[in-house]
């Protein structure tokens, strides 16, 4: 097998092959934490950093794993590094590590991480992972800002807390969609973004 | 007290459902709904592995890892540990370590059901509605008992989620839908749809 390219393991996962959107990892969060642009952003950071991190130290570590027991120490790798995460934001932004409660410890079982530690750090060098998990990020991220864009600004009328369209109840003429900020929209919203990458991409359609 | 927890077992069923309101498992959620049978399969794996975890997690969290929880032990260079960074690390590992009991367990004791579980059980380590359940236990600061309760209510819930889907889209095998929207995309949809109908219990109160 060639050495993958740096560019194409960078950008490959952000449309060709999407995490979320072809291969269905990681969407739990994805849809918890969009209900505004900012919880988004953060969240994608976070997971981005314990991707290309993670998936760097297990590409070091790979020829020392014992097969029989690599999960367990993917395991401890990925949550010593999203604790690290966590206590970062706690200590810097608390308000918005609050909001996203628990789903900050849910990057441990975040099904992204834990594929690209197993599918692809395990076979290469540290360098490639690590821009392979900054891909992957990316390509969560894309979807986490798309979804967290569309439900804030529908939604709220706002981006960012600040306002766009003004409500109605300010004396503004926007009326607010309240089915945004609802966990469903979020489903719609990613079955629709499914549909139009797939649309685009017609070689990403499911035979049944 | 028994008024709460029927209160906190309906909440947790219904207006607080993990897989529908939480997006908690959506991973196994999706790929793992394509029939009823092996969907009930994981639905009964994951209510046994919650209602064990999420006491147990309890258990950990109240008296080895809470600010002051060694105080019990007497010794006094324990006295007023806060050992909660380490939590997420000990809640997984306990999570592995007790799949992997049950597993063993029901290799020597229960054979059908081992078998009948068959790849499920160890999926479950990653699966996030039960680190979801322990995380969201610790957050509310629950009590044993009503951590045992949570954990079982919980797991219930995900699996009536995961049924409920498995039976739509088994039926949805016969629609014609449009070729982009096959597959993952329309499953998105009736799980949004599924999600509208769930909320309509919110609110309600024993």
């Amino acid at each position: 097998m060639a050495e993958p390219k740096t560019k194409e393991v960078l950008f490959d996962p952000v449309f060709k092959n999407n995490p979320i959107a072809l291969q269905v990892l990681g969407i739990c969060s994805a849809l918890a934490v969009t209900t505004r642009l900012d919880k988004a952003i953060v969240m994608s950071i976070a997971v981005t950093l314990v991707v290309a991190f993670s998936n760097a130290a297990v590409a070091a570590l790979r020829h020392y794993i014992p097969t029989s027991i690599r999960i367990i120490v993917q395991m401890t790798v990925i949550s010593s590094l999203v604790i690290l995460v966590d206590l970062l934001l706690q200590a810097f932004i608390p308000h918005i590590a609050k909001e996203l409660s628990v789903f900050v410890g849910l990057i441990i079982t975040n099904c992204i991480v834990m594929g690209r530690a197993e599918g692809f750090a395990m076979k290469n060098g540290p360098l490639v992972s690590f821009i392979d998990g900054i891909g992957n990020g990316l390509g969560y991220s894309v979807i986490l800002l798309v979804v967290g864009f569309l439900r804030e600004l529908f939604g709220s009328g706002t981006l960012l807390g600040h306002t766009v369209l003004p409500l109605v109840s300010d004396g503004g003429w926007y009326v607010r969609n309240g089915l945004m900020l609802t966990p469903p929209s979020a489903f719609f919203i990613i079955g629709l973004f499914i549909w139009t990458l797939r649309t685009l991409k017609p070689e990403q359609v499911e035979t049944e | 007290m028994l008024e709460h927890h029927l209160s906190l077992f309906f909440t947790s069923l219904f207006e607080e459902n993990l897989a529908l309101s939480f997006f908690l498992g959506m991973c196994t959620f999706l790929a793992v709904s394509k029939n009823v049978k092996t969907a009930l399969g994981l639905g009964i794996a994951v209510v046994v592995i919650q209602t064990i975890t999420v006491p147990v997690n309890c258990l950990i969290y109240q008296y080895l890892l809470k600010e002051n929880a060694l105080n019990w032990t007497g010794v006094a260079s324990l006295q007023g540990t806060d050992l909660r960074f380490l939590g997420l690390i000990s809640y997984i590992g306990t999570i592995a370590a007790m799949v992997q009991i049950l597993e063993m367990a029901l290799d020597r004791f229960y054979p059908p059901l081992y078998n009948a579980l068959g790849i499920f059980l160890p999926l479950i380590t990653v699966n996030c509605a039960i680190l979801g359940g322990t995380l969201f236990m610790v957050e509310r600061d629950y009590s044993p008992l009503e951590a045992l309760n949570f954990g079982f209510s919980g797991g219930l819930g995900w699996a009536m989620a995961i049924c409920a889907l498995a039976g739509v889209r088994e039926k949805l095998k016969y629609s014609d839908i449009p070729a982009g929207l096959k597959g993952l995309g329309i499953t998105f949809i009736t799980v949004g749809l599924m999600a509208m109908a769930f909320m309509a219990f919110a609110g309600i109160d024993i």
